[in-house]
Protein backbone atom coordinates (compact mmCIF):
# COMPACT_ATOMS: atom_id res chain seq x y z
CA UNK A 1 0.00 0.00 0.00
CA UNK A 2 2.94 2.26 0.66
CA UNK A 3 3.96 1.85 -2.98
CA UNK A 4 0.44 2.77 -4.16
CA UNK A 5 0.51 5.94 -2.04
CA UNK A 6 3.95 6.80 -3.40
CA UNK A 7 2.63 6.23 -6.92
CA UNK A 8 -0.39 8.47 -6.34
CA UNK A 9 1.77 11.36 -5.09
CA UNK A 10 4.80 10.71 -7.21
CA UNK A 11 7.42 13.46 -7.19
CA UNK A 12 7.03 15.37 -10.44
CA UNK A 13 10.81 15.41 -10.87
CA UNK A 14 10.60 11.64 -11.47
CA UNK A 15 8.04 12.28 -14.23
CA UNK A 16 10.32 14.94 -15.72
CA UNK A 17 13.27 12.54 -15.65
CA UNK A 18 11.36 9.69 -17.30
CA UNK A 19 10.01 12.05 -20.02
CA UNK A 20 13.54 13.39 -20.62
CA UNK A 21 14.89 9.85 -21.06
CA UNK A 22 11.91 8.93 -23.28
CA UNK A 23 12.64 11.90 -25.54
CA UNK A 24 16.44 11.76 -25.63
CA UNK A 25 16.94 8.04 -26.34
CA UNK A 26 14.84 7.93 -29.57
CA UNK A 27 16.56 11.13 -30.72
CA UNK A 28 19.95 9.45 -30.29
CA UNK A 29 18.82 6.01 -31.49
CA UNK A 30 16.05 6.57 -34.07
CA UNK A 31 13.50 3.78 -34.42
CA UNK A 32 12.50 4.80 -37.96
CA UNK A 33 8.76 4.35 -37.48
CA UNK A 34 6.72 5.08 -40.60
CA UNK A 35 4.26 7.94 -40.50
CA UNK A 36 0.85 7.43 -42.05
CA UNK A 37 -0.03 10.31 -44.38
CA UNK A 38 -3.45 11.86 -43.71
CA UNK A 39 -5.74 13.25 -46.47
CA UNK A 40 -5.26 16.83 -45.26
CA UNK A 41 -1.50 16.56 -45.85
CA UNK A 42 -1.93 14.69 -49.12
CA UNK A 43 -4.19 17.47 -50.46
CA UNK A 44 -1.53 20.16 -49.86
CA UNK A 45 1.01 18.00 -51.65
CA UNK A 46 -1.39 17.47 -54.58
CA UNK A 47 -2.15 21.19 -54.75
CA UNK A 48 1.54 22.13 -55.05
CA UNK A 49 2.16 19.22 -57.41
CA UNK A 50 -0.68 20.19 -59.76
CA UNK A 51 0.27 23.85 -60.07
CA UNK A 52 2.10 24.56 -63.35
CA UNK A 53 5.83 25.37 -62.90
CA UNK A 54 6.38 29.04 -62.24
CA UNK A 55 3.15 29.45 -60.25
CA UNK A 56 3.13 32.11 -57.54
CA UNK A 57 3.02 30.65 -54.05
CA UNK A 58 2.75 33.01 -51.09
CA UNK A 59 4.19 31.60 -47.87
CA UNK A 60 3.34 33.47 -44.67
CA UNK A 61 5.74 32.83 -41.80
CA UNK A 62 3.39 33.63 -38.92
CA UNK A 63 5.34 31.98 -36.11
CA UNK A 64 8.28 32.62 -33.83
CA UNK A 65 11.17 30.50 -32.52
CA UNK A 66 9.02 29.13 -29.67
CA UNK A 67 6.89 27.19 -32.16
CA UNK A 68 9.82 26.40 -34.43
CA UNK A 69 10.38 22.76 -33.33
CA UNK A 70 6.90 21.97 -34.69
CA UNK A 71 6.34 24.49 -37.48
CA UNK A 72 9.84 25.09 -38.89
CA UNK A 73 10.20 21.53 -40.32
CA UNK A 74 6.94 22.19 -42.23
CA UNK A 75 8.42 25.37 -43.66
CA UNK A 76 11.54 23.51 -44.78
CA UNK A 77 9.55 20.66 -46.39
CA UNK A 78 7.07 23.01 -48.09
CA UNK A 79 9.83 25.28 -49.47
CA UNK A 80 11.69 22.22 -50.77
CA UNK A 81 8.56 21.08 -52.57
CA UNK A 82 7.93 24.53 -54.09
CA UNK A 83 11.52 24.95 -55.26
CA UNK A 84 11.60 21.40 -56.68
CA UNK A 85 8.46 22.23 -58.71
CA UNK A 86 10.07 25.53 -59.76
CA UNK A 87 7.32 27.68 -58.27
CA UNK A 88 7.93 31.32 -57.43
CA UNK A 89 7.92 31.74 -53.65
CA UNK A 90 6.82 35.06 -52.15
CA UNK A 91 7.48 35.19 -48.42
CA UNK A 92 5.98 37.56 -45.88
CA UNK A 93 5.19 37.60 -42.17
CA UNK A 94 2.41 38.87 -39.94
CA UNK A 95 4.53 37.98 -36.89
CA UNK A 96 7.55 40.15 -35.97
CA UNK A 97 9.97 37.23 -35.83
CA UNK A 98 8.43 35.39 -38.78
CA UNK A 99 10.55 37.13 -41.41
CA UNK A 100 13.73 36.10 -39.58
CA UNK A 101 12.42 32.52 -39.37
CA UNK A 102 12.11 32.67 -43.16
CA UNK A 103 15.74 33.84 -43.45
CA UNK A 104 16.71 30.82 -41.37
CA UNK A 105 14.62 28.43 -43.51
CA UNK A 106 15.92 29.87 -46.79
CA UNK A 107 19.52 29.59 -45.57
CA UNK A 108 18.95 25.87 -45.01
CA UNK A 109 16.87 25.03 -48.10
CA UNK A 110 18.20 27.61 -50.53
CA UNK A 111 21.66 26.07 -50.85
CA UNK A 112 20.13 22.81 -52.19
CA UNK A 113 18.77 24.60 -55.27
CA UNK A 114 20.04 26.98 -57.91
CA UNK A 115 18.01 29.96 -56.76
CA UNK A 116 18.27 33.64 -57.41
CA UNK A 117 16.82 36.19 -55.01
CA UNK A 118 14.24 38.35 -56.70
CA UNK A 119 13.72 35.87 -59.52
CA UNK A 120 12.82 32.62 -57.73
CA UNK A 121 11.93 33.90 -54.29
CA UNK A 122 11.59 37.07 -52.27
CA UNK A 123 11.34 37.81 -48.56
CA UNK A 124 9.05 40.82 -48.12
CA UNK A 125 9.51 40.88 -44.36
CA UNK A 126 7.15 41.68 -41.52
CA UNK A 127 4.11 43.91 -41.71
CA UNK A 128 1.93 44.56 -38.65
CA UNK A 129 -1.84 44.71 -39.05
CA UNK A 130 -3.15 41.13 -39.43
CA UNK A 131 -6.40 41.00 -41.44
CA UNK A 132 -5.95 44.52 -42.82
CA UNK A 133 -2.54 43.65 -44.28
CA UNK A 134 -4.09 40.68 -46.11
CA UNK A 135 -7.03 42.81 -47.26
CA UNK A 136 -4.64 45.49 -48.52
CA UNK A 137 -2.70 42.82 -50.41
CA UNK A 138 -5.93 42.26 -52.31
CA UNK A 139 -5.63 45.81 -53.66
CA UNK A 140 -1.89 46.13 -54.23
CA UNK A 141 1.07 44.07 -53.07
CA UNK A 142 3.54 46.78 -54.04
CA UNK A 143 1.81 49.39 -51.88
CA UNK A 144 1.84 47.15 -48.80
CA UNK A 145 5.43 46.08 -49.39
CA UNK A 146 7.24 48.89 -51.21
CA UNK A 147 10.50 47.44 -49.88
CA UNK A 148 11.62 43.89 -49.10
CA UNK A 149 13.04 42.68 -45.80
CA UNK A 150 16.52 43.99 -46.62
CA UNK A 151 15.11 47.44 -47.42
CA UNK A 152 15.53 47.10 -51.21
CA UNK A 153 12.69 48.40 -53.42
CA UNK A 154 10.35 45.62 -54.59
CA UNK A 155 9.32 47.51 -57.74
CA UNK A 156 12.13 46.15 -59.91
CA UNK A 157 12.01 42.52 -58.75
CA UNK A 158 11.33 40.06 -61.58
CA UNK A 159 9.31 37.74 -59.31
CA UNK A 160 6.78 40.52 -58.61
CA UNK A 161 6.55 41.79 -62.20
CA UNK A 162 3.36 39.82 -62.80
CA UNK A 163 2.08 39.89 -59.24
CA UNK A 164 -0.04 43.00 -58.76
CA UNK A 165 -2.11 41.76 -55.85
CA UNK A 166 -3.45 38.70 -54.03
CA UNK A 167 -5.50 37.68 -57.08
CA UNK A 168 -2.25 36.78 -58.88
CA UNK A 169 -1.29 34.32 -56.14
CA UNK A 170 -2.05 30.68 -56.99
CA UNK A 171 -1.69 29.26 -53.49
CA UNK A 172 -1.30 30.72 -50.02
CA UNK A 173 0.47 28.65 -47.38
CA UNK A 174 0.18 30.04 -43.87
CA UNK A 175 2.57 28.60 -41.31
CA UNK A 176 1.07 29.81 -38.09
CA UNK A 177 1.48 29.52 -34.34
CA UNK A 178 -1.42 31.72 -33.28
CA UNK A 179 -3.05 35.03 -34.08
CA UNK A 180 -2.79 36.52 -36.70
CA UNK A 181 -2.69 33.28 -38.59
CA UNK A 182 -4.82 30.74 -40.41
CA UNK A 183 -8.27 32.24 -39.52
CA UNK A 184 -7.18 35.65 -40.87
CA UNK A 185 -6.00 34.13 -44.17
CA UNK A 186 -9.22 32.07 -44.45
CA UNK A 187 -11.39 35.11 -43.64
CA UNK A 188 -9.75 37.44 -46.12
CA UNK A 189 -7.66 35.60 -48.74
CA UNK A 190 -10.15 32.75 -49.17
CA UNK A 191 -13.53 34.24 -48.34
CA UNK A 192 -12.96 37.67 -49.90
CA UNK A 193 -10.53 36.97 -52.75
CA UNK A 194 -11.28 33.25 -53.37
CA UNK A 195 -7.60 32.28 -53.10
CA UNK A 196 -6.67 28.71 -52.22
CA UNK A 197 -5.32 28.67 -48.66
CA UNK A 198 -3.39 25.85 -46.99
CA UNK A 199 -2.22 25.89 -43.40
CA UNK A 200 0.43 24.56 -41.08
CA UNK A 201 0.19 25.02 -37.33
CA UNK A 202 1.15 23.65 -33.93
CA UNK A 203 -0.53 20.39 -32.88
CA UNK A 204 -2.37 22.09 -30.03
CA UNK A 205 -4.12 24.56 -32.36
CA UNK A 206 -4.85 22.14 -35.23
CA UNK A 207 -8.25 20.89 -33.92
CA UNK A 208 -9.80 24.37 -34.14
CA UNK A 209 -9.16 24.51 -37.90
CA UNK A 210 -10.97 21.27 -38.77
CA UNK A 211 -14.23 23.12 -39.62
CA UNK A 212 -12.32 25.08 -42.32
CA UNK A 213 -11.10 21.78 -43.77
CA UNK A 214 -14.60 20.33 -43.96
CA UNK A 215 -15.98 23.42 -45.70
CA UNK A 216 -13.07 23.47 -48.18
CA UNK A 217 -11.92 26.92 -47.01
CA UNK A 218 -8.57 25.28 -46.27
CA UNK A 219 -7.23 23.00 -48.99
CA UNK A 220 -5.14 21.14 -46.42
CA UNK A 221 -3.67 21.34 -42.95
CA UNK A 222 -0.35 20.26 -41.47
CA UNK A 223 -0.91 19.73 -37.75
CA UNK A 224 2.16 19.85 -35.52
CA UNK A 225 5.28 17.77 -35.86
CA UNK A 226 3.24 14.89 -37.26
CA UNK A 227 1.95 17.09 -40.09
CA UNK A 228 5.54 18.07 -40.90
CA UNK A 229 6.67 14.43 -40.77
CA UNK A 230 3.80 13.47 -43.08
CA UNK A 231 4.84 16.13 -45.59
CA UNK A 232 8.44 14.89 -45.44
CA UNK A 233 7.16 11.36 -45.91
CA UNK A 234 5.10 12.27 -48.97
CA UNK A 235 8.16 14.05 -50.40
CA UNK A 236 10.14 10.84 -49.70
CA UNK A 237 12.84 12.28 -47.50
CA UNK A 238 13.55 11.94 -43.78
CA UNK A 239 14.02 15.38 -42.32
CA UNK A 240 13.96 16.80 -38.81
CA UNK A 241 10.27 16.08 -38.26
CA UNK A 242 10.52 12.40 -39.21
CA UNK A 243 13.44 11.94 -36.84
CA UNK A 244 11.63 13.72 -34.01
CA UNK A 245 8.43 11.69 -34.45
CA UNK A 246 10.09 8.68 -32.79
CA UNK A 247 10.73 10.77 -29.68
CA UNK A 248 7.16 12.06 -29.74
CA UNK A 249 5.83 8.50 -30.11
CA UNK A 250 7.72 7.24 -27.08
CA UNK A 251 6.85 10.36 -25.05
CA UNK A 252 3.13 9.86 -25.79
CA UNK A 253 3.41 6.22 -24.81
CA UNK A 254 5.15 7.09 -21.54
CA UNK A 255 2.48 9.70 -20.70
CA UNK A 256 -0.25 7.09 -21.36
CA UNK A 257 1.53 4.61 -19.07
CA UNK A 258 1.74 7.33 -16.41
CA UNK A 259 -1.99 8.03 -16.78
CA UNK A 260 -2.78 4.30 -16.39
CA UNK A 261 -0.60 4.04 -13.25
CA UNK A 262 -2.19 7.19 -11.83
CA UNK A 263 -5.66 5.74 -12.33
CA UNK A 264 -4.77 2.34 -10.86
CA UNK A 265 -3.40 4.01 -7.72
CA UNK A 266 -6.43 6.32 -7.61
CA UNK A 267 -8.90 3.40 -7.69
CA UNK A 268 -6.99 1.33 -5.13
CA UNK A 269 -6.85 4.26 -2.69
CA UNK A 270 -10.49 5.16 -3.31
CA UNK A 271 -11.58 1.61 -2.60
CA UNK A 272 -9.49 1.60 0.56
CA UNK A 273 -11.06 4.87 1.70
CA UNK A 274 -14.56 3.52 1.03
CA UNK A 275 -13.83 0.33 2.96
CA UNK A 276 -12.56 2.36 5.91
CA UNK A 277 -15.65 4.58 5.82
CA UNK A 278 -18.07 1.65 5.57
CA UNK A 279 -16.26 -0.47 8.20
CA UNK A 280 -17.35 1.22 11.48
CA UNK A 281 -20.83 1.97 10.05
CA UNK A 282 -21.66 -1.71 9.25
CA UNK A 283 -20.10 -3.04 12.48
CA UNK A 284 -22.40 -1.61 15.21
CA UNK A 285 -25.45 -1.73 12.93
CA UNK A 286 -25.11 -5.51 12.61
CA UNK A 287 -25.24 -6.09 16.40
CA UNK A 288 -28.67 -5.88 18.14
CA UNK B 1 -13.46 65.82 -26.95
CA UNK B 2 -10.88 63.24 -25.85
CA UNK B 3 -13.62 60.65 -26.01
CA UNK B 4 -15.78 61.99 -28.80
CA UNK B 5 -13.08 62.24 -31.49
CA UNK B 6 -11.85 58.62 -31.17
CA UNK B 7 -15.49 57.45 -31.14
CA UNK B 8 -16.25 59.41 -34.33
CA UNK B 9 -13.08 58.03 -35.99
CA UNK B 10 -14.04 54.46 -35.00
CA UNK B 11 -17.61 54.96 -36.27
CA UNK B 12 -16.65 56.51 -39.62
CA UNK B 13 -13.84 54.01 -40.29
CA UNK B 14 -15.88 50.97 -39.26
CA UNK B 15 -19.03 51.95 -41.16
CA UNK B 16 -17.02 52.82 -44.31
CA UNK B 17 -15.25 49.42 -44.25
CA UNK B 18 -18.62 47.64 -43.86
CA UNK B 19 -20.36 49.73 -46.55
CA UNK B 20 -17.48 49.07 -48.95
CA UNK B 21 -18.85 45.54 -49.40
CA UNK B 22 -22.16 46.93 -50.67
CA UNK B 23 -21.19 50.28 -52.23
CA UNK B 24 -18.28 49.93 -54.72
CA UNK B 25 -17.92 53.74 -54.85
CA UNK B 26 -16.56 53.65 -51.29
CA UNK B 27 -13.72 51.26 -52.22
CA UNK B 28 -11.10 54.01 -52.60
CA UNK B 29 -12.04 55.64 -49.29
CA UNK B 30 -11.93 52.26 -47.52
CA UNK B 31 -8.57 51.51 -49.12
CA UNK B 32 -7.23 54.83 -47.84
CA UNK B 33 -8.50 54.08 -44.32
CA UNK B 34 -6.74 50.70 -44.43
CA UNK B 35 -3.47 52.40 -45.40
CA UNK B 36 -3.83 54.77 -42.46
CA UNK B 37 -4.50 51.79 -40.21
CA UNK B 38 -1.20 50.19 -41.29
CA UNK B 39 0.64 53.43 -40.47
CA UNK B 40 -1.10 53.79 -37.10
CA UNK B 41 -0.40 50.17 -36.13
CA UNK B 42 3.30 50.65 -36.93
CA UNK B 43 3.37 53.58 -34.51
CA UNK B 44 1.43 51.49 -31.97
CA UNK B 45 4.39 49.09 -31.96
CA UNK B 46 6.66 52.01 -31.10
CA UNK B 47 4.30 53.03 -28.29
CA UNK B 48 4.40 49.42 -27.04
CA UNK B 49 8.20 49.38 -27.09
CA UNK B 50 8.41 52.69 -25.18
CA UNK B 51 5.88 51.44 -22.65
CA UNK B 52 7.87 48.25 -22.13
CA UNK B 53 10.99 50.32 -21.68
CA UNK B 54 9.31 52.66 -19.18
CA UNK B 55 7.86 49.85 -17.04
CA UNK B 56 11.15 47.96 -16.89
CA UNK B 57 13.16 51.12 -16.25
CA UNK B 58 10.94 51.91 -13.24
CA UNK B 59 11.44 48.36 -12.00
CA UNK B 60 15.23 48.79 -12.10
CA UNK B 61 15.14 52.30 -10.63
CA UNK B 62 13.14 51.24 -7.55
CA UNK B 63 14.86 47.83 -7.30
CA UNK B 64 11.55 45.96 -7.43
CA UNK B 65 11.41 42.14 -7.36
CA UNK B 66 13.33 40.44 -10.18
CA UNK B 67 14.76 43.77 -11.44
CA UNK B 68 17.85 42.05 -12.97
CA UNK B 69 15.48 40.45 -15.53
CA UNK B 70 14.29 43.91 -16.52
CA UNK B 71 17.90 44.94 -17.00
CA UNK B 72 18.48 41.93 -19.27
CA UNK B 73 15.35 42.85 -21.24
CA UNK B 74 16.44 46.47 -21.79
CA UNK B 75 19.98 45.41 -22.68
CA UNK B 76 18.63 42.86 -25.17
CA UNK B 77 16.16 45.36 -26.64
CA UNK B 78 18.84 47.97 -27.28
CA UNK B 79 21.47 45.47 -28.43
CA UNK B 80 19.17 43.90 -31.06
CA UNK B 81 17.83 47.29 -32.19
CA UNK B 82 21.28 48.88 -32.56
CA UNK B 83 22.78 45.82 -34.29
CA UNK B 84 19.74 45.41 -36.57
CA UNK B 85 19.54 49.07 -37.59
CA UNK B 86 23.31 49.52 -37.82
CA UNK B 87 24.41 46.38 -39.67
CA UNK B 88 21.18 45.03 -41.19
CA UNK B 89 19.16 41.88 -40.58
CA UNK B 90 19.99 39.84 -43.69
CA UNK B 91 21.46 36.34 -43.65
CA UNK B 92 25.00 36.28 -42.32
CA UNK B 93 24.73 39.50 -40.28
CA UNK B 94 25.39 39.72 -36.53
CA UNK B 95 21.65 40.17 -35.99
CA UNK B 96 20.97 36.94 -37.90
CA UNK B 97 23.65 35.14 -35.87
CA UNK B 98 22.18 36.35 -32.57
CA UNK B 99 18.71 35.33 -33.72
CA UNK B 100 19.79 31.83 -34.80
CA UNK B 101 22.11 31.04 -31.90
CA UNK B 102 20.50 32.88 -28.98
CA UNK B 103 16.84 33.73 -29.50
CA UNK B 104 15.95 30.62 -31.53
CA UNK B 105 17.34 27.99 -29.09
CA UNK B 106 16.27 29.87 -25.95
CA UNK B 107 12.67 30.35 -27.11
CA UNK B 108 12.44 26.76 -28.36
CA UNK B 109 13.80 25.48 -25.04
CA UNK B 110 11.25 27.39 -22.99
CA UNK B 111 8.42 26.09 -25.19
CA UNK B 112 9.81 22.55 -25.02
CA UNK B 113 9.47 22.63 -21.22
CA UNK B 114 5.75 22.34 -21.89
CA UNK B 115 6.20 18.61 -22.58
CA UNK B 116 7.35 18.05 -19.00
CA UNK B 117 4.55 20.10 -17.47
CA UNK B 118 1.94 18.45 -19.71
CA UNK B 119 3.17 15.00 -18.60
CA UNK B 120 3.06 16.00 -14.93
CA UNK B 121 -0.36 17.67 -15.27
CA UNK B 122 -1.78 14.68 -17.19
CA UNK B 123 -0.59 12.37 -14.41
CA UNK B 124 -2.44 14.38 -11.76
CA UNK B 125 -5.51 15.56 -13.67
CA UNK B 126 -6.49 12.65 -15.92
CA UNK B 127 -8.32 10.52 -13.35
CA UNK B 128 -11.56 8.67 -14.07
CA UNK B 129 -13.44 10.33 -11.19
CA UNK B 130 -16.71 10.84 -13.07
CA UNK B 131 -18.30 9.72 -16.35
CA UNK B 132 -17.34 13.04 -18.00
CA UNK B 133 -13.76 12.77 -16.79
CA UNK B 134 -13.60 9.16 -18.04
CA UNK B 135 -14.83 10.19 -21.50
CA UNK B 136 -12.21 12.94 -21.64
CA UNK B 137 -9.54 10.53 -20.45
CA UNK B 138 -10.41 7.85 -23.03
CA UNK B 139 -10.61 10.42 -25.86
CA UNK B 140 -7.24 11.90 -24.85
CA UNK B 141 -5.54 8.50 -24.75
CA UNK B 142 -7.00 7.48 -28.13
CA UNK B 143 -5.96 10.78 -29.78
CA UNK B 144 -2.49 10.62 -28.22
CA UNK B 145 -2.02 7.10 -29.55
CA UNK B 146 -3.56 7.80 -32.95
CA UNK B 147 -1.47 10.96 -33.38
CA UNK B 148 1.88 9.12 -33.39
CA UNK B 149 3.24 6.28 -35.55
CA UNK B 150 3.47 3.93 -32.57
CA UNK B 151 -0.34 4.02 -32.35
CA UNK B 152 -0.69 2.12 -35.60
CA UNK B 153 2.64 0.25 -35.42
CA UNK B 154 1.10 -2.61 -33.42
CA UNK B 155 -1.66 -3.20 -36.01
CA UNK B 156 -0.46 -6.13 -38.18
CA UNK B 157 -0.85 -6.10 -41.97
CA UNK B 158 -3.37 -8.94 -41.78
CA UNK B 159 -5.68 -6.99 -39.46
CA UNK B 160 -9.22 -7.51 -40.88
CA UNK B 161 -11.04 -4.50 -42.32
CA UNK B 162 -14.12 -5.42 -40.30
CA UNK B 163 -12.13 -4.69 -37.09
CA UNK B 164 -10.57 -1.44 -38.26
CA UNK B 165 -12.75 0.45 -35.75
CA UNK B 166 -10.56 -0.99 -32.98
CA UNK B 167 -7.42 0.76 -34.19
CA UNK B 168 -6.36 4.08 -32.58
CA UNK B 169 -5.95 5.62 -36.04
CA UNK B 170 -9.57 5.00 -37.01
CA UNK B 171 -10.90 6.10 -33.64
CA UNK B 172 -8.75 9.25 -33.61
CA UNK B 173 -9.98 10.25 -37.08
CA UNK B 174 -13.60 9.86 -35.93
CA UNK B 175 -13.01 11.86 -32.74
CA UNK B 176 -11.24 14.66 -34.63
CA UNK B 177 -13.46 14.79 -37.72
CA UNK B 178 -16.84 14.34 -36.08
CA UNK B 179 -16.92 15.24 -32.38
CA UNK B 180 -14.10 17.79 -32.42
CA UNK B 181 -15.24 19.47 -35.64
CA UNK B 182 -18.82 19.74 -34.42
CA UNK B 183 -17.68 21.29 -31.13
CA UNK B 184 -15.19 23.63 -32.80
CA UNK B 185 -17.82 24.78 -35.29
CA UNK B 186 -20.20 25.61 -32.44
CA UNK B 187 -17.44 27.59 -30.69
CA UNK B 188 -16.57 29.34 -33.96
CA UNK B 189 -20.18 30.36 -34.65
CA UNK B 190 -20.63 31.52 -31.05
CA UNK B 191 -17.38 33.52 -31.13
CA UNK B 192 -18.29 35.06 -34.50
CA UNK B 193 -21.65 36.22 -33.18
CA UNK B 194 -19.80 37.69 -30.21
CA UNK B 195 -17.40 39.53 -32.54
CA UNK B 196 -20.33 40.95 -34.56
CA UNK B 197 -22.07 42.09 -31.41
CA UNK B 198 -18.91 43.65 -29.91
CA UNK B 199 -18.10 45.37 -33.21
CA UNK B 200 -21.58 46.91 -33.33
CA UNK B 201 -21.23 48.04 -29.72
CA UNK B 202 -17.89 49.71 -30.55
CA UNK B 203 -19.28 51.38 -33.69
CA UNK B 204 -22.29 52.70 -31.82
CA UNK B 205 -20.18 53.95 -28.94
CA UNK B 206 -21.70 51.60 -26.34
CA UNK B 207 -18.47 49.66 -25.79
CA UNK B 208 -15.76 52.13 -24.78
CA UNK B 209 -13.15 49.97 -23.07
CA UNK B 210 -10.68 50.77 -25.87
CA UNK B 211 -10.79 54.38 -24.65
CA UNK B 212 -9.63 53.27 -21.23
CA UNK B 213 -13.11 53.28 -19.70
CA UNK B 214 -14.40 50.49 -17.46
Amino acid sequence: MKFVRWLADIDRRIIFLVIAVAVVIPLLLPLGMRVKVTPQTESIYEEVENLPPGSNVLVAFDYDPAAAPEVHPMALAFLRHCFTKKHKVIIMALWPQGAQMAVSALAEVGKEYDLEYGRDYVNLGYKPGGDIVIKSLGASLGEVFPKDMAGEPTAGLAILAKVRNLKDIDLVMDLSAGDPGIPAWVRVANALYQRKVAGGCTAVSAPQFFPYLQTGQLVGLLGGLKGAAEYESVLAYAGKASRRMDAQSIAHLVIIVFIIFANISYFILRRQREEKREGPRTGPAASP
Amino acid sequence: MRREIPMIVAFVAGVTIILEFFVPALRDVASQIQKWYLVVIAFAILVGAFNLLRINYMKIRYRRADWPYSFALIAGLFAMAIIGIGWGIKEGTVFDWLFNYLIFPMSSTVFALLAFFVASAAYRAFRARTVDATLLLVAAVVVMLGQVPIGSAWVPAWWPDSLVFLTPDWLKDRIMNIFNTAGQRAILIGASLGVVSTSLRILLGIERSYLGEE
